[in-house]
């Protein structure tokens, strides 16, 4: 029987098969965060039950965290407590914490690859829907409740219906200034936010293989926007290069060991997936989101759309109102849209090449008057290492304002938000109304687009910047 | 948790398509570290304006729905992040049952495991739904017999027999789970030969 990478990974996890066609399936990884685990902990003291494998376990605040003088600490009392009952509650169970002044803090979905906690061929959840980020090492991963967090505590299983699986084969070349963002929005618009619901997506081919693994995980993160709890991306050398000597991933011998298995994990030839589409990667252009969901997506040399267009009248009322909150007029070009704000970070584009995307357009320009850049690395490794680069110092000579790790304003939990009407051009993943702030209005692009609207004051197609 | 069995109420009609996480419960309310008291701050953003005050047009503000049981919704309804606030913000509400063509799947699940019944029908129910509860008429939730009724229709639905059992008994899953814990034993005895069953310290 041939099997699917998915299959391979979740036949491997499976505890028990229960009568009503659910399966118990065992965890390898849990990442834990501030904002979705001191119900789950509470759960445990309550029925008085031990987390049972803490060294399965890691945890790291990244929601509430501020992104400036944070030796100053976290102002607001609610935030700073949730982070301080993280704190208690990692004590108390005994789960490995990298604290927040610790240079190795950042996003959950940034450090759990960057330590080599997330391996291929696992399973690993998190109570966050952008677990799916970790796909991209050819990993199960996917986003739970609290309610689930507490069972992964107490049992390091989960219960789960087999999910279907659809591969996304990408083949083709992409073209200088589209990136792994715009083959996520590309898919989102082919597939809407509801397309994926009930698959695991296998994304493949050419244009998957040429990806860093940087730009796989971007890809795999946005698997959610299209509803689907996890993406995966078959595990080759760069998966395993990234991975080696990384500091929790397995050392010398072992690593060699567990290189065979690993290299069992893709997908046979000739599979049987549940479904399958095809995205040409060479006519892929830059996107931006116009809207307010993600599937609400064009590529950048488009009109802002016309709802009279559509047929259907709940559509029509839908994209007016859509385009009410987002203070637009159709017809009009959006490159003529102008920004107040740039966001480059986030667990979709916050990691290093993500940041020297940003600097290629940067370097020996200015951001524009009008606007407000920030760009909040994804972890503190990975601003350490774009201070060493020179990509810090590019960024700032031009103008952006360069922030402390931490998920910021993709959710606006901490201080970092949008104000009322306020635009951004951002590299995170949701558009949702109030996401960035009451009333803030979210286009979502690549960071090479986020950094070049910057520039322009309005959006613009990046491959007009002199790229190489 | 709470079981769930019979439910009769007023439906709340949004029939918006994707309403997502972020307008059920809004981000400065995932602060918190209980799982009561979010009520007040469902759909946060509609109820209320930027000076706090109650809007008259939104309607869980306005009566009867204001003691809504029951919301009926566009197509995949609760997308987007995997906040568990959600649905307790919902409960805390007083809403227990959700009917819609499709829920996104993460918060499909945080329902079963706070005594929320999510429904699925086809879009032309949903209409018929829709239409008695814009009237404010009751509706009427039998889990065991998988029934709505309403009026004088009658609406079968379909849903998983182990949630099924859950709910209506009010089962704590990790109870039921550990119930199997030898399993769990068994396996893990077995991943200790895999090599990177253990992550190395950090």
């Amino acid at each position: 029987m041939k099997k699917t990478l998915f299959d391979k990974i979740w036949e491997q996890h499976v505890v028990d098969e229960r009568q009503d066609g659910s399966s118990l399936i065992y965890i390898d990884r849990h990442l834990v965060h501030e904002v979705t685990s001191p119900q789950a902990f509470e759960g445990l003291r309550n029925n008085k039950r031990p987390l049972r494998r803490p060294d399965l376990t890691l945890a790291v605040a990244d929601h509430n965290v501020p992104t400036e003088n944070r030796i100053e600490g976290i102002k607001d009392d609610i935030a700073r407590i949730q982070v301080e009952t993280l704190e208690k509650n990692i004590k108390e169970f005994q789960v490995p914490y990298i604290p927040l002044m610790d240079s190795r803090q950042g996003i959950v979905h940034v450090i759990g690859p960057e330590q080599g906690f997330t391996l291929p061929g696992c399973t690993l959840v998190c109570g966050d829907s952008h677990t799916s980020t970790h796909g991209a090492f050819g990993a199960l991963a996917f986003g739970i409740g609290t309610s689930e967090v507490e069972h992964v505590f107490a049992t390091q299983t989960l219960v789960q219906k087999r999910p279907k699986t659809m591969l996304i084969k990408v083949d083709g070349k992409l073209s200088v200034g589209v990136t792994a963002k715009d083959i996520a929005l590309g898919i989102i618009r082919n597939l809407g936010t509801s397309g994926g619901t009930g698959y695991v997506l296998e994304y493949a081919g050419e244009a998957i293989s040429n990806l860093s693994i940087e730009g796989r995980m971007t890809l795999c993160n946005m698997s959610i926007e299209a509803g689907a709890r996890a993406g995966l991306v078959a595990p080759d050398n760069k998966t395993f290069k990234y991975i080696e000597n990384r500091p929790m991933a397995p050392k010398g011998d072992l690593f060699e060991k567990s290189l065979e298995d690993w290299k069992q994990l893709p997908s046979d030839n000739g599979a049987h997936y549940d479904k399958e589409i095809k995205i040409d990667a060479d006519s892929l252009e830059p996107h931006l989101t116009w809207g307010t969901s993600p599937e609400d997506v064009l590529p950048i040399n488009s009109e802002v759309p016309d709802p009279n267009k559509l047929e259907k009248e709940s559509l029509k009322n839908a994209m007016q109102d859509s385009l009410d909150y987002m203070g637009l007029i159709p017809g009009r070009p959006l490159t003529d849209i102008k920004i107040d704000k740039v966001f480059i970070g986030s667990c979709t584009n916050s990691r290093i090449e993500d940041l020297r995307e940003a600097a290629v357009i940067a370097k020996g320009r200015k951001v524009n008057d009008s606007v407000h850049a920030m760009v909040v690395p994804g972890s503190g490794l990975i601003k350490e290492q774009a201070e060493k680069e020179g990509i810090a110092d590019i960024l700032i000579e031009a103008g952006f304002d360069w922030r402390e790790p931490g998920c910021s304003m993709c959710l606006g939990m901490n201080p970092d938000q949008l104000k009322p009407k306020e635009r951004c051009a951002s590299t995170s993943n949701r558009n949702f109304r109030g996401r960035q702030g009451r009333d803030g209005r979210t286009h979502l692009v690549s960071p090479g687009m986020a950094a070049a609207a910057a520039i322009a004051g309005h959006f613009v197609d990046v491959r007009n910047f002199n790229l190489k | 948790m709470k079981s769930f069995n019979k439910l009769s109420g007023v439906v709340a009609p949004l029939p918006q398509v994707n309403i997502d996480t972020d307008a059920i419960i809004p981000k400065q309310f995932l602060k918190t570290i209980e799982r009561t008291g979010l009520g007040k701050h469902l759909f946060h953003e509609k109820r209320y304006d930027k000076e706090n005050n109650l809007n008259s047009n939104f309607i869980l503000n306005k009566a009867p729905w204001d003691g809504a049981k029951i919301i009926v919704a566009g197509d995949n309804f609760g997308c987007g992040s995997s906040r568990e606030h959600a649905p307790w913000a919902l409960l805390d509400f007083g809403i227990s049952c959700i009917i819609s063509t499709s829920f996104a799947d993460i918060f499909y699940n945080n329902c079963f495991k706070n005594g929320i019944l999510p429904i699925v029908l086809e879009e032309k129910n949903i209409h018929e739904i829709n239409e008695l509860a814009l009237e404010g008429i009751e509706i009427s939730i039998n889990l065991e017999d998988q029934q709505i009724i309403a009026q004088n229709k009658i609406y079968k639905f379909e849903i998983d027999p182990y949630r099924k059992h859950c709910l209506l008994n009010g089962l704590d899953d990790i109870g039921i789970t550990l119930e199997t814990e030898d399993k769990i034993n068994l396996y893990e005895d077995k991943l200790n030969n895999k090599k990177w069953h253990v992550p190395d310290k950090i």
